[in-house]
């Protein structure tokens, strides 16, 4: 049988993409469609006065102004679970009062024929404010650090194991400092657009977001409006990283405005300002790393501290110690977050929320341990290795790090490094080598699929998650072509609408972990009832053969002893006088007590899917899920002036059966490339004195170039996870960026001497 | 965007009258600041006068051995010219070492020569700047300012000149061509650009509605071996943090002539004559590298974020004179 399933793979959609004729939420046309222009409080902290609109409503074209004055009032739908949406700011619903928690929220909406007419008017706004003093920063002394209890998943981001303070005073070896990381924006190609409009009571909304399902209930929600009267359509998605997670104002600003003026209404965030305030971040962190070993390497205790910010408005939190509490066999740790609020937007998930800074900062000071033990850091590493997961001692549902450090050392040539710093010179250009663990859990969860196998021989799947950019449509199209035994021509996978059966949000890196098993539970189904026909009918050659002895390739059906006979599924429907064979299935995880869920539909109705059964292996009382891989990266420094090129980035994961390697390699890609970012110039920077961002556009906020782009060399072990679900695979998005940033700096380091904690390593901070 | 109208001329005469007597109207080359700045509104003109049909787009070598580069000679063209790549691989390389492939291709002499600012606080109308609201006070002194200027700052303004390829031009000591109401006229280089001094706002000494017509680059036969040296966050698409552009005679180990000019840290494209000085005469060591590099940024003005540029600008030199000076 031909296995379409971990080929290289083009995307189906590649060519809609690259000639502009794959529709994102911003390009969709209505009859009588006007334009909505979103306008920010150029204040941080205080109240609206006035708004003075006089000037803006003389320019020909300007429909109307929506503010506080004549929103609609919303109800409370903060939301929580990412499935079932979560709106970013639970306190601060879009222009419900004249309140201003921070530089760059909105405050109206100019509603206008064309765009331009529009973006003219709102530059005629005048707004008077009664501004107050923010709380602008970390350090600022009216800053105050709490402790939160919950973090992303709902669970405590403080731990306690062991006596770490004991182990630590105890250790012969002691090692701490402290490392900070800017705020990140996420900066997705597409920016975050709304297309709204209401038929009476009904609203459909095309809307760029990670969760479809997310934003048709939060519209419902707080518009007060049933469920069913909301469609949200996003079959296009040019980026989110996090920042289309959560929903942002101007989902909800999109349609009040359509309803203000009675006219289909598109809002799009503008790249300057709008994209940089109102649209999500990662927040930064202050980390604190205690580290305590014996004189062999051996860990034995250690302290994760880091303080991140929030607003005013919701409780974000950048949960830095979260990859802490796995990545190391270590008896004694605390990992403590503390949090402080500011006057700045509430941040959200970013590309591996948590452990993208957090394993910057803790990788980064195993490589300086490691100095201090005068032991190479790769051997720190499988010093300390876990073969359990030190967090709640279970086994991992497949861990195979070692074969990672071993392929990434082979491939950078890291037998060759120097271990003394700033030792190998090529010219001007000092060389070196880092090195450091990448993790990312392995997360999955609920997903329906409805499947239609039609009698000329092509089959359509549809489900509502979205291909966010990663090649959702691709792999799901491969799965259902391997087991229906059809090529990639004759399926499809349909993506991205609430009228489509409740899939996934994409987050957490669980889309393809989580929709695949349904699709694939979907097309057995299918093929089975399909067979189930054939078998019980007498002009079939396959009357009384078993189910199992038939294979489907090469787009038929045939005995598997005995290839002669065979069928196509159009033979099989058009006798049967079929126009489509049904299929439905829905595929979830075991929860945490071992309990199926509630809505768990198989355990009503196992006769109906018997084939989801199969899927339900995701034991977590038995096994922990988590991926893991090395990142291993070669530098070249320019010794005057500082600046720094990445030359080479060998990266080795473990993160299950590969669907698809092609889509899979450039997730892995596209996450060290973030990681670039993050080492070497990415940053956003607001002004001291007022709050309001200084980085505000991406001439200003950097993120790497192609010139900044290294030759990579990524592997996979290709291990089929089965304990996840079938079909074997764990994520690949967010695993990427993790570690990749310490092993630049590491490597900066073995290249320099020079150790910088404050990221990012620009050539200023390199200069002696 | 505030609105405007169009307008397209044909000759130069027609584009400084279509200007003369309208202080809101402004002539366009290839867009690539002037729009930008209008989508901010921070450049409000009510009339663009487009100027690509203008017969100014021919790169010729004059008799005296100069080279005459129309105003509206592409960028690209600029840096890829078989006479520039040669005779003035600084220029060539400066050029190239800004913007992108895509803003090269469009972006023009003229429109190069007047770009303006990249300060944070002057692209944010919602922030004091004196550049573009004079009298309104300097966001960036208080504010955050490591893009900044150390040298040539004033009280009222800190911002740098953004330009690569003026960095080279005036180390070349180029002469720019200008048609005005009154005629035509010539203005050395090094009086082009303005201090900010006292009215920030105020960028060169160009008057209402005069035209760039041209930029001369004299012979300079060793500038042969010249070089442009640039800084920046990132490895491409990226303003300089420190730049520097070198020609240097070096005879038996010797400097004989130099000209060296320094970009990303002057409020003006800057003429490193302090560096210069320092040179002549003097062997091409690292030892004197460094010397001409510290009586260059000896005076430089720092604040609180951009007090790394005094010593990266005279790394940044140092790297330059040791390419030009053979030793790289
Ligand atoms: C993203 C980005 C990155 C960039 N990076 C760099 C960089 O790294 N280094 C660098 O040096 N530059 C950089 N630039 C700037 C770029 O070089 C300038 O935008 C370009 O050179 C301007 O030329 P233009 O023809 O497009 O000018 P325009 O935008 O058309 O005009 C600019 C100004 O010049 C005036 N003008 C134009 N032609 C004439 C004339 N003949 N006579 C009188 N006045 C005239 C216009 O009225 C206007 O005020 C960057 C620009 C962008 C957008
Ligand atoms: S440095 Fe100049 S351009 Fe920048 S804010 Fe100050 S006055 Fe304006």
């Amino acid at each position: 049988m031909s296995a379409i399933v971990g080929q290289p793979v083009d995307r189906k959609d590649g060519r809609l993409k690259v000639t502009g004729a794959a529709p994102y939420a911003a390009e969709f046309f209505q009859a009588g469609l006007v334009y909505g222009v979103p306008v920010q409080s150029t204040i941080t902290l205080g109240h609206i006065n006035n708004i003075d609109s006089s000037e803006a409503k003389k320019i020909k074209g300007v429909i109307d102004i929506l503010t506080y004055k004549n929103a609609m009032s919303l109800h409370q739908t903060a939301g929580g679970d990412p499935n079932s949406g979560k709106f970013s700011e639970k306190d601060l619903l879009p222009l419900q009062s004249e309140r201003i928690y921070y530089n760059g929220q909105h405050i109206a909406v100019v509603i206008a024929e064309t765009f331009e007419i529009a973006e003219h008017a709102a530059a005629l706004l005048r707004i008077d404010y009664n501004e107050e003093k923010p709380v602008i920063d970390i350090a600022q002394s009216e800053a105050k650090t709490y402790r939160p209890q919950q973090g992303l998943g709902g669970g405590s981001p403080q731990l306690k194991r062991g006596e770490a303070d004991d182990g630590l005073d105890r250790a012969g070896v002691k090692f701490e400092q402290t490392y900070t990381t800017p705020v990140y924006h996420h900066n997705p190609m597409e920016p975050h657009s709304t297309c709204a409009y209401w038929d009476g009571d009904s609203l459909t909304v095309y809307d760029a977001t990670q969760g479809v399902f997310g934003v048709q209930n939060l519209l419902a929600n707080g518009m007060g409006i049933p469920k069913e009267k909301v469609r949200v359509i996003s079959p296009f998605i040019g980026g989110g990283f996090g920042s289309k997670g959560f929903t942002w104002a101007n989902t909800f600003l999109a349609p009040m405005a359509a309803k203000l003026v009675n006219r289909p209404v598109k809002i799009v965030l503008s790249r300057s300002f709008q994209m940089f305030t109102c649209a999500g971040r990662r927040s930064s962190t202050i980390q604190k790393i205690s580290l305590g070993a014996d004189s062999g390497g051996k860990i034995s205790s250690g302290k994760h501290e880091t303080t991140s910010e929030t607003s005013f408005v919701d409780e974000f939190v950048e949960q830095a110690g979260i990859a802490t509490r796995i990545l190391y066999d270590l008896a004694n740790l605390d990992i403590i977050q503390n949090l402080v609020r500011l006057h700045r937007g509430t941040p959200c998930p970013t590309r591996a929320p948590g452990e993208a800074p957090g394993t910057y900062a803790f990788e980064v000071a195993m490589d300086e341990l490691a100095e201090k033990l005068n032991i190479d850091p790769l051997q720190l590493r499988l010093i300390n290795y876990a073969e359990k997961n030190p967090f709640d001692g279970k086994e991992f549902s497949g861990k195979n790090l070692k074969w990672c450090y071993q392929q990434g050392a082979a491939s950078i040539g890291w037998k060759d490094r120097s271990s003394k710093p700033g030792a190998v010179k090529e010219g001007k250009y000092l060389i070196g080598y880092g090195m450091a663990t990448a993790t990312y859990p392995a997360n999955r969860s609920k997903a329906s699929v409805k499947l239609k196998l039609y009698a000329d021989g092509h089959a359509v799947a549809a489900c509502c998650t979205q291909d966010i950019g990663t090649g959702t449509y691709t792999i799901m199209a491969q799965i259902m072509a391997d087991i229906l035994g059809l090529p990639m021509d004759k399926v499809e996978m349909k993506l991205g609408d609430s009228l489509f059966p409740q899939g996934p949000n994409s987050g957490g890196s669980q889309t393809m972990a989580t929709t695949a098993p349904a699709v694939r539970a979907a097309a057995l189904q299918a093929k089975s009832r399909t067979i189930q026909l054939a078998i019980a009918d007498k002009r079939s050659p396959f009357y009384q053969q078993q189910e199992a002895d038939i294979i489907a390739a090469d787009g038929k059906l045939y005995v598997q002893h005995d290839q002669a006979r065979q069928e196509t599924y159009s033979q099989i429907l058009s006798r049967n006088k079929m126009e489509w064979i049904d299929a439905d299935a829905t595929t979830d995880v075991t929860l945490k007590d071992g309990q199926k869920g509630p809505e768990n539909d198989q355990a009503k109705k196992p006769a109906e899917n018997p084939f989801a059964k199969q899927d339900e292996k995701m034991d977590r009382e038995k096994y922990a899920f988590h991926s893991f891989g090395a990142h291993f990266v070669k530098v070249r420094v320019d010794s005057l002036t500082g600046m720094v090129k990445v030359e080479k980035i060998s990266s080795a994961m473990d993160v299950g059966k590969i669907l698809n390697e092609k889509t899979a390699k450039s997730q892995i890609m596209g996450g060290a490339i973030f990681g670039i970012g993050m080492a070497l110039m990415e940053g956003s920077v607001y002004d001291p004195q007022t709050g309001r961002i200084v980085t505000k556009d991406l001439a200003d906020y950097h993120v790497p170039v192609h010139a900044d782009i290294p030759a990579f060399d990524v592997q996979f072990t290709d291990m089929p996870d089965y304990n996840i679900s079938l079909v074997g695979s764990r994520g690949a998005g967010e695993i990427g960026i993790t570690g990749i940033t310490a092993a630049i700096a590491n490597a900066v380091y073995n290249a320099t001497g020079k150790r910088v904690r404050d990221l990012p390593m620009t050539p200023d901070k390199l200069l002696a | 965007m505030y609105p405007f109208t169009l307008v397209k001329v044909n000759d130069t005469a027609a584009a400084i009258k279509s200007a003369s007597g309208n202080e809101h109207a402004k002539f366009i080359g290839g867009g690539t600041n002037l729009v930008d700045l209008m989508k901010m509104n921070i450049e409000k003109p009510e009339k663009l006068i487009d100027l690509n049909r203008l017969a100014l787009k021919k790169i010729e070598k004059l008799s005296n051995g100069n080279i005459l580069v129309g105003a509206l000679v592409t960028n690209t063209d600029l840096a890829y010219h078989p006479l520039i790549r040669s005779h003035y691989p600084l220029l060539s390389e400066a050029i190239l070492a800004g913007a992108s492939p895509q803003l090269r291709n469009v972006a023009t002499t003229g429109g190069n020569l007047l770009q303006r600012t990249r300060c944070y606080y002057f692209y944010d109308t919602a922030t004091p700047c004196n550049k573009r609201e004079p009298g309104s006070g300097c966001s960036a002194i208080s504010g955050y300012s490591r893009i900044h200027a150390i040298l040539g700052t004033s009280e009222q303004c800190i911002a740098t000149h953004p330009s690569d390829m003026c960095v080279a031009m005036t180390a070349l000591e180029a002469i720019i061509h200008v048609e005005g109401k009154d005629g035509k006229r010539i203005i050395a280089f090094s009086d082009f650009h303005s201090l900010p001094g006292e009215h920030p706002h105020i960028e060169n000494t160009l008057a209402p509605a005069d035209l760039i017509i041209a930029a001369e680059i004299p012979a300079l036969g060793f500038a042969a071996n010249s070089t442009y040296v640039k800084v920046r966050d990132r490895s491409s698409f990226d303003f300089a943090l420190a730049s520097a552009a070198v020609a240097l005679d070096v005879q038996a180990g010797s400097v004989k002539h130099a000209r060296i000019a320094l970009g990303g840290v002057g409020t003006k494209p800057w003429r490193a004559l302090a560096a210069e000085q320092a040179l002549i005469d003097k062997p091409a060591t690292m030892s004197h590298f460094e010397l001409a590099a510290d009586e260059e940024l000896k005076n430089a003005k720092t604040t609180l974020y951009n007090s790394f540029k005094k010593e990266l600008a005279k790394r940044t030199l140092i790297s330059a004179l040791q390419k030009t000076g053979g030793m790289v």
